[in-house]
């Protein structure tokens, strides 16, 4: 139902430009507004009520929260294939992502059409900077278990780093790098795991490891780092000289939007690819800002259509700073995430909505 | 190498019966081929016909059907 082969047959995650992406990813984007109305009797009411508002110039993003509050559904019950959760890391609330095959399918291949942009077609060794019991519970995986096996596809070999007690297990991780020492290696964790339980082990312990011509990825926001006052130029310094990474991504993506990630390029930008696409709103008049001006982050996706999640109004803070221009040569939006909106500052956006909503 | 390496590939990664291990057999329809149990029987297959699959392979391979098509790109016989 959601065809997506003109996207997958692009040249490159990061082929079209504004005026094609215009026509091409917002007629999509518009196919599944209308999906949606007809599938979700719920997003039909929140959209509603945000056309009257007037908010988003007519469009309707749906706040994240809404997720952790409502199971939004836009298939029958018995094409719903699994359902993804994950609890914020401010809230205990968990998020419920609807999946059908279809969206499923979806997620995986995108993935590695941005993915291979930047680790290639074959297959890395792959170091798992968290412990192995993460994804032990095949049943229930937590968003950190569903994003190290969703990453595991690029790897091979794949060896975790920690073990359970979060301590490096130096022994594994050395007898790694020998058997695969001037090969280029995948490395992948989330953020604020690498930074904590890897790189400043290894800072305070005054140990050095080899893995100069490995990428490192990484995800899962900046918040606890930010509080200990590291960015990303730090994470980066910190990464060269403990072991040797030159090559670091980080990405932006939320578990509402599994697959159209953002990655961080090569001149420290985060870029919307094909698939995607990234507006900045005003927290209060909740219409979209301009480049260069620090907003709400709304998100675009094509691949959702088992759930209303194609566009959302997050609870973090950005700034597109252009189209199609950065530096780097890649098409599309680039921006910086700042991090959170403070807690009170979003009702308005979103509790207003859930309280209209109930049923 | 033959259609019963590729068998028993897929019953022992999956965990199921080699009866169960039909062309129409799919990813994601049974809760034994499951995202977890499909990297270890890429790992099974790579060990089996001593080839390296790409993650496009890996992402292809949404049936039985599928992993022979897949493999005959690698020139494995089966």
């Amino acid at each position: 139902m959601n065809n997506l082969d003109f996207f997958y047959q692009q040249q490159s995650p990061y082929s079209l430009n504004a005026a094609e992406k215009q026509q091409v990813l917002h007629s999509h984007l518009s196919v599944l507004d209308a999906h949606h109305q007809h599938h979700c009797e719920l997003y039909r009411r929140i959209a509603s009520s945000q056309a009257e508002a007037g908010w988003f110039d007519q469009q309707v993003f749906l706040p994240v929260r809404l997720f952790k509050e409502y199971e939004l559904k836009s298939v029958a019950q018995e094409d719903v294939f699994k359902v993804l959760t994950s609890s914020g890391t401010t809230s205990q609330q968990v998020s419920r992502i609807v999946l059908d095959r279809e969206t499923a399918a979806h997620q995986s291949k995108v993935l590695v059409k941005i993915m291979q942009h930047y680790l290639g077609v074959q297959r890395l060794p792959m170091l798992i900077i968290d412990h192995p019991s993460v994804v032990k519970d095949r049943l229930s995986f937590s968003a950190r278990g569903a994003g190290i096996l969703g990453l595991s596809t690029f790897g091979r070999d794949h060896t975790y780093a920690l073990d359970d007690d979060m301590q490096i297990n130096l022994e594994r991780v050395q007898a790694f790098i020998a058997k695969h020492q001037g090969k280029p290696v995948f490395i992948f964790g989330f953020t604020f795991m690498v930074w904590q339980y890897f790189f400043q082990v290894l800072q305070q312990s005054g140990k050095q490891l080899d893995l100069a011509g490995s990428v490192l990825v990484h995800s899962g926001g900046w918040k606890k780092l930010i509080d200990i006052a590291v960015d990303n130029s730090v994470f980066k310094q910190v990464a060269a000289a403990t072991c040797g990474i030159q090559r670091v991504h980080n990405f932006y993506g939320m578990v509402e939007q599994v697959g159209s990630i953002f990655v961080e390029c090569s001149h420290g930008y985060l870029h919307a690819p094909d698939y995607a696409d990234i507006d900045i709103i005003d927290a209060q008049t909740m219409q979209q800002l301009p480049f260069g001006q620090q907003g709400l982050i709304a998100v675009s996706s094509v691949l959702p259509s088992s759930y209303p999640g194609h566009r959302l109004l997050t609870e973090d803070l950005g700034t597109v700073f252009g189209e199609d221009d950065c530096p780097c040569g890649l098409n599309g939006k680039y921006f910086h995430v700042h991090g959170r909106l403070p807690k009170a500052e979003v009702r308005g956006c979103s509790d207003t909505h859930a309280a209209e909503v109930k049923p | 190498m033959s259609q019963a390496t590729l068998i028993k590939c897929f019953a022992e990664s999956l965990g199921i019966p080699a009866e169960q291990v039909t062309d129409e057999l799919q990813y994601n329809t049974i809760p034994q081929w499951d995202s977890v149990a499909h990297m270890t029987l890429i790992a099974a297959l790579e060990d089996a016909f001593e080839i390296m699959l790409d993650t496009d392979d890996i992402i292809d391979m949404s049936s039985v059907a599928k992993a022979k098509e897949i493999l005959a790109r690698y020139e494995v016989t089966l």
